[in-house]
């Protein structure tokens, strides 16, 4: 009896995927709270690593008709004891009883692992970068090649071998060229042929047979086909992202532990639709520099505080090195809200004038101490600034924080699909 | 001294070739085995996830549950929760066999003999297979309704289709035709059926049809209820079956849907019939065989040794006060009973010859168990073959749980002269898949009046239906019906205990 082996081990894998993407968008919703829930107790670095998330089972059931209750009858193995006529005690579920499989009611919830993809999806779902169309086209340098189909005429290396083979097997067959095989097969009967006149026939057949093959080439110019390429313009694909932060001596690790799970979900958010993403970190006291993500974070740094300075720095790199026609520009300044009073004219100029008008999207976040109540006293001197330049029509969004698992309802807050004119409007 | 097939752990492929070659001698030879060819596929941990979510099959239709699935079993997986089954073999012919790839050689030994030989003698030889399901024709069949559902899903909708067979999974274990007088599945032709059908459908479609005026309709008091019930073939059990063929409001592509299904639970259904036969013969044959080779020094001690490890994993059953104890574990209640049969066919005592006159001291070992193989199923195996050696060895006792009782739970028999009977025939009972799923059938159709569909639950021993489970399946039920469905739970004296009416949905609703 033959007996076949096969490797099945390279076969592609994956054949559960489509299944999968199934149940996840019938239980979209399900797992997109599930997702929002496991994020916000996350620490911002596992936030996108995917992993396991549980959802309630109630709209995944798939019901049976099932039996329960009513009188059982069971044979079990391992009698020590028991004699005929003996009676045991009902001791709640005992563990005799509990002999059910775990299909039922008690089914109530559903984990399963997501991967990082898929777990970075639902996160971000149902967020929209504002105004992303803006410069998207708009001012490109930059083209693009694209296929168009195919043309009559061209550069020998755009030959198109396959529809200029197909062009021709279909004009041969139209033109009914003979068949190489019918010649031999003609050939074949001549040479076995007997008959002299009969053999004058066929010659004669295969002498016109040979001339139409000869009319009719096997490959005519007609049929050659070149690819055809055209331009399009390529969109910007790429973007910059500043973080500003005020790291004078009144913002507490808490408070740049909160700016920087939102730097954190921006850049993913970025990431995720712009091919490349630049990070420019300028961090103020009375002064602003451009620095690195340690020191940006971590490195030490005593002053005053003048926020104008960084809007400053912020508009000479963009001037030097980001071209706002080449780069979709995002920014985020985090700040606990303090700015000397002499300050506000400038910061708001700079900002109106300079920063807003070449930025997708700025974001102002207030971050305060862990129990939020300095918030209720009044708004920070900060606040109110940018408060009146957004009254006044600036494009500006603002939110306060003080709790880390506030970061992740403000993001999706700032981010929320909406209507394009509310953007400006939303408090 | 003949040729070991392996040293080591390591294998390849001529190491299968060689250990199969083995496998089959033994088989053939000595155990008189009869297989449908072998098919032996290596997979990866990855493929035997997917496999595991489509009911081990290696092609099947697409729908959200067997996503839900492979989520579940790749979380347990990954979690180690849950170890991977070393094979998952298919009643196919040719008989299709998936190894992992990270077994051992001894490993692969014992899954191509447990499964390209064990399972595959029974399912080629087993009367409910051969009765139920058609090997030759399953993978084309499961690749037409794959085919089948994915044209559906283009022409109707993605949401749909997965409404009906949403519906159709909820009647899946009702979907099935419990005894045989129908005409064998064949599932070749029942394919080309399914295409022929639709051809004719386009090549008469006439629109003029739908504007012919209707004469007056008949009035219906002239059928009498017998007559119309006789038309209906009820009273009906297989709710897949009834509503394909009389549901009033259903496209011609969801009956085949339903019909799909209908098929398909079918072709499972002597599994959930044979669990302890078809895990008792797979294992009898693979501990035959890796004796035989181990005693031909095909393999070696430690081999062996690894062997007898698995080996005894897979056969262990735990002691109902064991907290590792949920059931019979169908591997060691099989494997025991066989290697009971064949003491009782070599070596009988007198208490045997005594309670199988019939098998005792018979000599023919094999012979004894191919003929239980071919013919017996869980209930009637155990009900025929459990001895009371084994019921003693297993030291088996029966429990009666009645709500009623203050007392408690009473023991009803142990593994005495007076319980061996008793002890026996419950636990055949509690293999009867005829007992375990709950009896409902269809016993009337109100055609003349609100068209609702009238089920009955016949109640054993008290046991009702979970009520929001039972809801849920009777709305897919009366959106498949389209009209009031009614379910009534009867004693066995015809009392009502219980009686549940759903509407079917309007289709935007549910969409």
């Amino acid at each position: 009896m033959p007996i076949h082996i096969i490797d099945r081990r390279l076969n592609p894998g994956g054949k559960s995927l489509e299944n999968r993407q199934r149940f996840l968008r019938r239980a979209k919703s399900l797992v997109q709270g599930a997702v929002k829930k496991t994020s916000q107790e996350r620490d911002i670095k596992d936030v996108l690593e995917g992993g396991e998330v549980t959802i309630p089972l109630d709209g995944m059931h798939e019901p049976r008709f099932r039996r329960d209750g009513g009188t059982r009858d069971m044979v079990l193995p391992g009698n020590k004891k028991f004699i005929e006529g003996d009676y045991l005690q009902r001791s709640g579920q005992g563990s005799a009883k509990d002999s059910g499989p775990g299909e039922g009611d008690s089914e109530d919830a559903f984990r399963f692992v997501l991967s990082r993809d898929e777990f970075v999806d639902l996160f971000l779902d149902d967020l929209e970068l504002p105004d992303l169309a803006k410069r998207k086209i708009a001012h490109t340098e930059s083209e693009g090649i694209q296929r168009a189909g195919y043309t009559m005429t061209g550069s020998p290396a755009n030959i198109s071998v396959s529809r200029t083979v197909r062009l021709a097997l279909a004009r041969r067959i139209a033109l009914k060229r003979p068949r190489k095989d019918e010649i031999e097969e003609l050939e074949a009967a001549i040479a076995a042929c007997t008959d002299e006149d009969e053999r004058v026939v066929l010659l004669d057949q295969l002498e016109k047979l040979k001339a139409k093959t000869k009319r009719i080439p096997f490959i005519d110019p007609l049929d050659i086909r070149y690819r055809r390429f055209e331009t399009v313009p390529k969109p910007v694909a790429q973007a910059v992202m500043f973080c500003l932060m005020d790291v004078s001596g009144s913002m507490s690790e808490h408070m740049k532990d909160l700016a920087k799970r939102f730097y954190m979900l921006l850049y993913v958010f970025l990431k995720r639709r712009y091919k490349h993403v630049d990070i420019v970190f300028i961090r103020h006291t009375d002064r602003a520099e451009e620095v690195d993500e340690q020191t940006f974070f971590y490195g030490p740094a005593s002053g005053g505080t003048l926020v104008s300075s960084a809007l400053q720095a912020m508009h000479e790199i963009v001037r030097e090195r980001f071209n706002p026609s080449d780069w979709n520009i995002y920014a985020a300044q985090a700040s606990d809200g303090d700015n000397s009073y002499s300050d506000g004219e400038l910061t708001g100029m700079l900002l109106t004038d300079k920063i807003l008008p070449v930025c997708q999207f700025f974001a102002y976040l207030e971050v305060g101490e862990s129990g939020g109540s300095a918030f209720d006293l009044s708004d920070s001197s900060l606040w109110t600034l940018y408060e009146r330049l957004r009254n006044s029509g600036a494009p500006l969004s603002m939110r306060k924080v003080s709790e880390r698992s506030e970061i992740f309802p403000v993001f999706h807050d700032l981010f929320q699909r909406r209507e394009t004119s509310q953007e400006k409007t939303a408090p | 001294m003949t040729e070991r097939l392996f040293e080591g752990a390591d294998w390849d492929f001529h190491t299968l070739q060689r250990i199969t070659d083995a496998c089959e001698e033994v088989a053939t030879k000595d155990l008189g085995l009869d297989v449908y060819p072998n098919q032996i596929e290596v997979i990866t941990a990855e493929q035997m996830l997917d496999a595991y979510s489509s009911v081990g099959m290696p092609l099947f239709y697409k729908h959200w549950s067997f996503g839900k699935q492979f989520a579940f079993h790749e979380a347990s997986y990954r979690k180690g929760l849950m170890g991977l089954a070393y094979e998952i073999v298919i009643n196919s012919s040719p008989c299709i066999s998936y190894l992992m790839e990270e077994n051992t050689a001894t490993m692969q030994t014992l899954v191509i003999a447990h499964a390209a030989f064990g399972h595959n003698h029974f399912f080629k030889n087993n009367y409910l297979f051969r009765q139920w399901t058609d090997a030759d024709g399953i993978l084309d069949y499961l690749d037409f309704a794959k085919k089948y559902v994915m044209s559906c899903e283009d022409r109707y909708g993605r949401i749909e289709v997965e409404r009906t067979l949403d519906a159709a999974h909820a009647l899946m274990s009702h979907g099935i035709d419990r005894y045989p007088g129908k005409k064998k599945l064949d599932l070749r032709a029942e394919e080309k059926r399914a295409g022929r059908r639709r051809q004719h459908e386009e090549e008469v479609f006439n629109d003029l049809w739908r504007t012919v005026p209707a004469g007056k309709s008949k009035t219906r008091s002239a059928i009498s209820i017998e007559r119309r019930r006789k038309l209906l073939g009820l009273p009906q059990e297989n709710l897949l079956y009834f509503l394909e063929k009389s549901a009033p409001r259903l496209a011609p592509w969801q009956r085949e849907l339903l019909r799909i299904v209908r098929h398909i639970a079918q072709y499972f259904y002597p599994q959930s019939q044979t669990k302890v036969m078809n895990e008792g013969t797979a294992t009898y044959v693979h501990y035959r065989i890796m004796t035989k080779l181990h005693q031909q020094g095909r393999i070696t001690d430690g081999n062996f040794l690894e062997f007898l490890q698995s080996h005894t994993n897979v056969v262990f059953q735990p002691e109902f006060d064991d907290p590792r104890f949920s059931g019979f574990n169908p591997y060691a209640l099989g494997f025991a009973m066989m290697q009971d049969i064949e003491r009782i066919v070599t070596r009988p005592e007198d208490e045997d010859r005594e309670w199988f006159p019939d098998i005792a001291g018979k000599n023919d070992v094999m012979g004894v168990l191919r003929d239980v193989w071919a013919n017996y199923r869980d209930e009637s195996f155990i009900a025929q073959f459990l001895s009371p050696k084994l019921m003693r060895h297993l030291r088996m006792f029966h429990l009666h749980d009645d709500p009623e009782e203050r007392a408690g739970i009473r023991v009803d028999a142990i593994h005495d002269e007076r319980g061996f009977r008793r002890v026996r025939r419950e636990l055949a009972r509690q293999h009867d898949v005829g007992y375990i799923d709950a009896n409902i059938e269809v016993v009337d159709v109100d055609l003349s009046g609100d068209r609702r569909l009238i089920l009955h639950h016949h109640v054993i021993k008290g046991s009702q239906l979970n009520e929001t489970d039972a809801k849920r399946v009777l709305q897919h039920l009366a959106d498949l019906w389209t009209y009031d469905v009614a379910l009534i739970e009867v004693d066995a004296n015809d009392k009502v205990l219980r009686e549940y009416v759903v509407s079917p949905r309007p289709i935007s609703a549910v969409a």
